[in-house]
């Protein structure tokens, strides 16, 4: 045998401080929740792209709308934002009822859109200073927020060529300092990381909590299963418009205690032994993830000798087995039914970001 | 405060961005000439009738001027998704598609000039009633523009904005009593030219340049006001029901 026969358990991922399990936050009983959503739908002819969602974040959090493309993410962060009407529900920013006036409250949103939308004929300063104006700021507040957001996200050398000419992690970079220009205290954050390299999206994340640390409030929607559990106090889970459930990291991390865990590195066409080894060991879930790995769950321990004596009986070679510490994407799994290798395709297609380490 | 530093920043980024651009601004001058140009040739007429062509070549002027600026790049910017940064600023709609427009209306003002300064030095200028210039001049290039508006949230692609731009201003172009006296048309094109803006328009620069209009000049003005007033309630109408879905 030429694997690992050595069971190693991975480092748990360093996580967001918990602000409090509780719904509402320390404040709330004086301030309004940041965001309040009530049975909010929203379709698009036949198709139900939000079908009755309600979620409520409390000032000064960071909420993470997590599911996979085609969810209803972007969707939900239209309507709240007011790009798109609402079919029915409620919606309170701030406690401003933007239902029938989403204008209400706008000027307290910042919104950083999935797509680098700023103009491409204006220089990365002159996006900034446009963008500053349009919430109405003064000319010498706006260049001396615009030239302090261009030093913040290292695009000082840049500030004077125009946005068509920036590289994608550049333009992604312009595109949040705009959103944050006007300082909201809400800002919503569409997919801030996909498609930017890992680099970059471990410098996206660590503005996203410093933006937190001064007292914004924040939207994320995102379908990296990492980052949500990094960044967010509390996350929804959402599935065809649909939230499947909603809850702090540590209560949806604790629906996984006792659950076990084990990685099975092997080569060989490991994909079609996946239902085999599933049918051999029962009481195990059983998922052939990409590069070779098989990612084994069980409610009580798993009995790993067994499983590579039964691989290798089947042709494959196995190099390394280890317990890994249940993840937020175990949960995810259990919840929504969704494979994590359909969460992990969307990865890869979407870009490099995302994912790794931060 | 905060709204009239909106409105004033996005007027003056769509100027540099795209009216004052060097093929805006040639256009501006290239086109009225080209006008002139072909009004002269068409009619074999001396300097002594650049009068009675002034009026038609300053509401074109106006019309080509405002509508292919404006619909043109409030679809490319709706296209790349930049106009979201617009919907989403904390500005009432109706203001902040008057700010977008202001340029192209401004545009328009200045289109209009150029003909004007032109004739100036060819002919006799000293008949002509100044009073209703200006405010026809405004209202026919705020017309227009909302014309252009109108076509830019009706359409999705660039090209779509140029094919229904020129679907409406061409057959204007020979009905609004330039080129034949409404008089003159088949009887069944005569309601569609008074169904279109720029007769009227036509009508009240005749009245300033060559003599008495055809109709009121209070007619001209409220019939004008009335087309402003609908295109632009109907490019808002259209932008909450296409664009905010």
């Amino acid at each position: 045998m030429r694997y690992n026969r050595s069971v190693t358990r991975q480092a748990p991922a360093p996580r967001k401080q918990q602000s409090g399990d509780s719904l509402v936050g320390p404040d709330s009983h004086t301030a309004p929740p940041a965001i309040a959503v009530l049975d909010l739908v929203k379709r698009f002819g036949t198709v139900t792209a939000v079908d009755g969602i309600s979620f409520s974040v409390p000032s000064g959090q960071v909420f993470g709308f997590l599911g996979p493309n085609g969810a209803g993410k972007t969707t939900t962060i239209n309507v709240l934002t007011g790009l798109a009407r609402p079919d029915a529900g409620s919606i309170s920013i701030a406690g401003m009822d933007c239902s029938r006036n989403p204008k209400a409250a706008q000027h307290l949103m910042g919104i950083v859109p999935d797509d680098s939308n700023l103009y491409p004929e204006l220089t990365g300063f002159q996006n900034l200073c446009f963008c500053g104006a349009l919430y109405g700021m003064v000319h010498a507040d706006r260049e001396e927020r615009a030239r302090e957001l261009l030093n913040t996200f290292g695009l000082t050398d840049a500030a004077g060529r125009k946005f068509a000419t920036y590289s994608r992690v550049m333009k992604r970079r312009l595109t949040i300092a705009a959103g944050i220009v006007h300082r909201p205290s809400v800002l919503f954050l569409d997919e801030p990381t996909t498609g930017i390299d890992v680099a970059s999206a471990r410098q996206v994340r660590q503005l996203i909590r410093e933006l937190n640390r001064s007292g914004a409030t924040v939207f994320l929607t995102t379908h990296y299963i990492e980052e949500a559990e990094r960044l967010c106090d509390r996350i929804a889970f959402v599935v065809s418009g649909r939230i499947v459930q909603e809850n702090t990291v540590d209560q949806l991390m604790r629906q996984s205690e006792g659950r076990h865990v084990v990685e099975v590195s092997a080569r060989g066409a490991t994909t079609p032994l996946a239902a085999a080894l599933s049918s051999a060991f029962p009481a195990t879930e059983v998922e052939a993830v990409s590069g070779g790995l098989f990612r084994i769950t069980a409610a009580g321990p798993i009995r790993v000798g067994a499983v590579v004596v039964f691989l290798e009986e089947h042709g494959l070679e196995v190099t390394e087995a280890r317990e890994v510490r249940p993840s937020l994407e175990d949960v995810f799994v259990r919840v929504t039914g969704l494979a994590a290798q359909e969460m992990k395709r969307e990865k890869e297609r979407m870009g490099a970001g995302g994912g790794g380490a931060g | 405060m905060k709204y009239r530093i909106a409105f004033w920043n996005i007027l003056l980024k769509d100027m540099r961005s795209y009216y004052l651009k060097p093929p805006n601004v040639s256009w501006g001058i290239v086109f009225p000439l080209a006008w002139t140009g072909m009004f002269f040739v068409r009619s074999g007429s001396s300097l002594d009738s650049v009068l009675s062509l002034l009026p038609g070549v300053v509401a074109l002027s106006i019309l080509f001027g405002t509508t292919s600026v404006l619909a043109v790049t409030v679809t490319f910017e709706k296209k790349g998704r930049s106009f979201e940064r617009l919907l989403l600023a904390p500005i009432p709609l109706e203001l902040l598609m008057l700010a977008k427009t202001s340029g192209a209306i401004l545009f328009g003002v200045v289109n209009a000039f150029v003909p004007i300064l032109i004739a100036g030095l060819v002919t006799d200028l000293s008949l002509a009633t100044w009073g209703p210039l200006l405010p026809a001049i405004v209202l026919i290039a705020m017309t227009s523009t909302f014309l252009g508006l109108f076509i830019a949230v009706s359409v999705s692609e660039v090209f779509e904005a140029q094919t229904f731009s020129n679907f409406i201003r061409f057959p204007m172009l020979f009905l609004c009593g330039l080129f034949f006296p409404i008089a003159l048309l088949p009887w069944f094109l005569q309601p569609l030219a008074y169904a279109l803006p720029l007769t009227y328009g036509v009508d009240i620069l005749r009245g300033v340049f060559v003599g008495p209009s055809l109709m009121s000049q209070l007619l001209d003005f409220g019939v004008l006001g009335a087309f402003c007033a609908a295109l632009f309630a109907l490019s808002l109408h259209n932008i909450r029901r296409r664009w905010i879905l």
